[in-house]
């Protein structure tokens, strides 16, 4: 038995394809929104990842150090260390700030990091080129999204810092590269007025009768000093022992040491409804209309090729054809339209990502998923083409 | 004859669907989570590596001097400005004296007083001693009554008292003047040593109070660094040791110099090793007290041992290793890890041998399921 859809393909098969990859086009877009929504996720969760951490201790009654800012003392890490459950904790910040590179600035996240051996919680956990920081000052690791070279010189507030070390997939939540700094030059970033605006602390301090006293000239000089340090960081990440649960620690710390903390569960919550919701719900609903904009558009080309050929499905009618087999023979050219689109768009999604400035992510389920939702709508697009085959009168194969 | 037209249309279209087909089953296993992960490998190389440390400090000199008064009081005149060198014992200002002049003169009146006063004194002795004698002598030859010799003796007495007496003013009014002609040159501001004035906090005609400093002096020979090292990179940091010293005014220009002492003394709060360096020569010009430095001091070489970056290790769960490639798969290989160098060299004391394939960079995180592709160099990299 000869396959009519085929036949009927065959017949005028550079339209079809053509037009097949033009739905491709049209799905391609479709699947890069999701995977534009993915991305968004996963820029959150990788963000998450990388730190190593299994608790995050924040100052007390704040949801930082991602969707609040938090501010805890430096010094606070030692007595985290000796509670039971805790295998490491360190100190990190993070600094939302343009990184100058090469006459123009690099919006970055600016990661203050521990010293420590490779895999302390904070530090990058897989590099792409060069090394880990070594020197306790004035060296940086950067993500590579960030455009900076191996052995160039970025600045950073006042100081200059050569990046040593590149990595890959670590970047903020909203998908800036991240640049780690050690942690003490990461708290003088976060902390360092300008120049002119520390001249003019000082001349204010000079000129409060208070700070400066005839009777005790020191005093303008330690109010000064004191003015210009920095004991603050924006977490302590802590990394359990196996075998721990985190909520144990986390109760713990938060009875004993009167600091909030959050278990990687609590943390991915607070990105997803609290950080990302608004963008993450924003892409979405798009999502849900250029799906709903793509079903259409399915349907009116499944309509019109039926259009095309009206007077060939009334010849057919005329010599008897039966209305089953003229019913299959659109339903398979729409769902061969359907499947060529599919490859084409998943193709095409595949080869653009790459290109977009933040992460997209397609995911193979998403594909899988977004397969079947095609071959459905083009089943469904079908079915408005069939009942007017259906209806076309045979005569008109003759009439005209 | 009739099937060949159909043919054609058959072949072109499976022209275009099966390079199509192709392509999207390539494109669905070699890009997102599907496809393998991009690493390079690197040989473990037994090698001698020569750690160093690294710190930052700034410039401060050894000797300070802060001249100021020992009493309040209001500067009179001041005649060096900062830059200027002093010798040793150079007056550099003086503080008003207020009435200490008078008083000086004041004094002088009373010791020359004084010393009338003894001269008067001394007469009246002379005299005493004269009356004495001579009544002695009467009273030898029974010529006066013993009473009128009684009362001479006295006399006599009460005289070398009041001699005496007058000695010691002399003496109290000299010391007296000295004390207010010292007082006086205390005024002045002397410079202990030779020096460079670094700082004038005050002008003439401004009032300081006790112990409040004017001028500072510094000994430019005894400039040094106060170097901060992390306390968790410090191993190894010892007196005697040969340094690098780049100031941040002169970036790329290395100056010598050598670890002069370790501070006994820690910071606590800010976890840091304190150490002073000096310079091995003087660096010419000067460097300005309170300048930052980069100091890099060098550690002996090391025994040679199996090395590889410090890119390679990795912490999975609780153990630090790195990941090794055998037969085309991925295991974990806990390592100890020793000494390491500055530019990311660490070596190995536990766990690996040389020759052993070790990956370096990856493009994401691996786990033992991970499938990779071994390249030569990251993609995506400048160059």
């Amino acid at each position: 038995m000869i396959s009519l859809a085929g036949r009927d393909i065959l017949h005028a098969w550079g339209k079809f394809v053509f037009t097949g990859i033009g739905l491709g086009l049209l799905i391609g877009v479709t699947l890069s929104m999701a995977g534009i929504y993915r991305g968004m996720v996963d820029d959150a969760q990788v963000m998450l990842d990388n730190t190593g951490a299994d608790l995050w201790v924040v100052q007390q009654d704040t949801q930082g150090p991602y969707a609040e800012s938090s501010s805890l003392y430096d010094d606070l890490y030692r007595s985290l260390l000796d509670m039971p459950g805790v295998e490491y904790a360190a100190n990190v910040t993070y600094l939302i700030m343009q990184v100058g590179h090469d006459g123009h600035d690099v919006s970055s996240m600016v990661v203050g990091i521990t010293a420590g051996e490779p895999g302390t919680p904070g530090q990058p956990r897989h590099l792409v080129a060069g090394r880990h920081i070594t020197r306790s000052h004035y060296e940086a690791v950067a993500d590579i999204s960030s455009g900076f070279q191996l052995g160039e010189r970025i600045r950073i507030r006042r100081n200059l810092y050569t990046v040593v070390g590149l990595s890959r997939r670590t970047v903020s939540y909203n998908g800036d590269p991240m640049v780690f700094i050690p942690l003490k030059d990461a708290q003088e970033a976060q902390f360092l007025k300008d120049n002119d605006a520390l001249i003019q602390q000082r001349r204010r301090n000079a000129e409060n009768p208070a700070f400066n006293r005839p009777g005790i000239p020191d005093l303008l000089a330690a109010v000064n000093a004191s003015q210009s340090t920095n004991a603050y960081v924006n977490a302590i990440l802590v990394k359990l022992k196996p075998g721990t649960f985190p909520e144990d620690v986390a109760e713990a710390i938060r009875r004993w040491k009167r600091l909030q903390v959050y278990t990687r569960t609590q943390m991915e919550s607070i990105l997803m409804d609290k950080v990302i919701d608004k963008s993450a719900r924003q892409i979405a609903l798009f999502l849900v209309i250029l799906s709903i904009v793509s079903a259409a558009i399915v349907a009116f080309i499944i309509y019109t090729l039926t259009l095309g050929k009206i007077r060939e499905i009334a010849v057919l009618k005329l010599i008897g054809t039966k209305n089953r087999t003229i019913a299959a023979m659109i339903m398979q050219q729409s769902l061969a339209l359907g499947i060529i689109g599919f490859v084409v768009g998943k193709i095409t999604a595949t080869f653009w990502v790459p290109i977009f400035p933040k992460y997209v992510l397609l995911m193979p389920l998403d594909s899988v998923a977004g397969f079947f939702a095609v071959l459905l709508i083009c089943a469904l697009a079908s079915v408005i083409a069939i009942r007017m085959a259906l209806k076309v009168d045979p005569a008109e194969a003759i009439g005209g | 004859m009739k099937r060949l037209p159909l043919q054609k249309r058959t072949l072109a279209l499976l022209a275009v669907v099966i390079p199509l087909f192709a392509l999207f089953v390539y494109v669905g296993l070699r890009s997102g989570p599907l496809a393998p992960v991009t690493v390079t490998v690197d040989t473990v190389e037994v090698k001698s590596i020569t750690p160093a440390l690294f710190g930052i400090g700034t410039v401060e000199a050894r000797y300070t001097y802060k001249i100021g008064p020992t009493v309040a009081g209001r500067v009179q005149r001041l005649e060096v400005q900062v830059g200027d060198r002093v010798q040793a014992g150079q007056v550099l200002g003086e503080m008003e004296p207020v009435d200490l002049d008078d008083r000086v003169r004041s004094q002088a009146s009373a010791y020359k007083h004084a010393e009338a006063a003894l001269r008067e004194a001394k007469a009246r002795q002379v005299h005493a001693q004269t009356q004495a004698q001579r009544y002695e002598q009467l009273l030898a030859v029974r010529s006066t009554s013993e009473e009128i010799v009684a009362i001479k003796r006295q006399e006599l007495q009460i005289a070398n008292a009041a001699l005496s007496a007058a000695h010691e003013d002399v003496t109290r009014a000299q010391s007296d003047q000295e004390a207010l002609v010292a007082q006086r040159s205390n005024l002045r501001l002397i410079a202990p040593v030779d020096g460079l004035v670094s700082s004038r906090d005050v002008d003439p005609g401004t009032t300081v109070v006790a112990g409040q400093t004017v001028v500072e002096v510094i000994d430019p020979k005894s400039l040094w660094l106060n170097v901060r090292f992390d306390q968790i990179r410090a191993t190894g940091l010892a007196a005697g040791l040969p340094a690098h010293i780049v100031l941040r005014s002169r970036n790329g220009q290395a100056l010598a110099g050598r670890v002069l002492r370790v501070e006994p003394k820690a910071d606590a709060i800010t976890e840091e090793m304190l150490a002073k360096v000096n310079f091995e020569t003087q660096p010419e010009p000067l460097p300005p007290v309170g300048e930052l430095a980069e100091v890099t001091v060098d550690l002996p070489a090391l025994p040679t041992a199996p090395v590889i970056s410090n890119a390679a290790i990795h912490r999975e769960h609780d153990q630090v290793g790195v990941w090794q490639v055998r037969d085309g798969d991925l295991h974990f290989t806990p390592i100890k890890s020793g000494a390491s160098d500055l530019a990311g060299y660490v070596q190995i004391r536990e766990g690996l041998k040389d020759g052993d394939q070790v990956v370096v960079y990856s493009d994401k995180a691996l786990t033992t399921h991970s499938r990779i592709d071994v390249v030569e160099r990251m993609p995506g990299l400048a160059r």
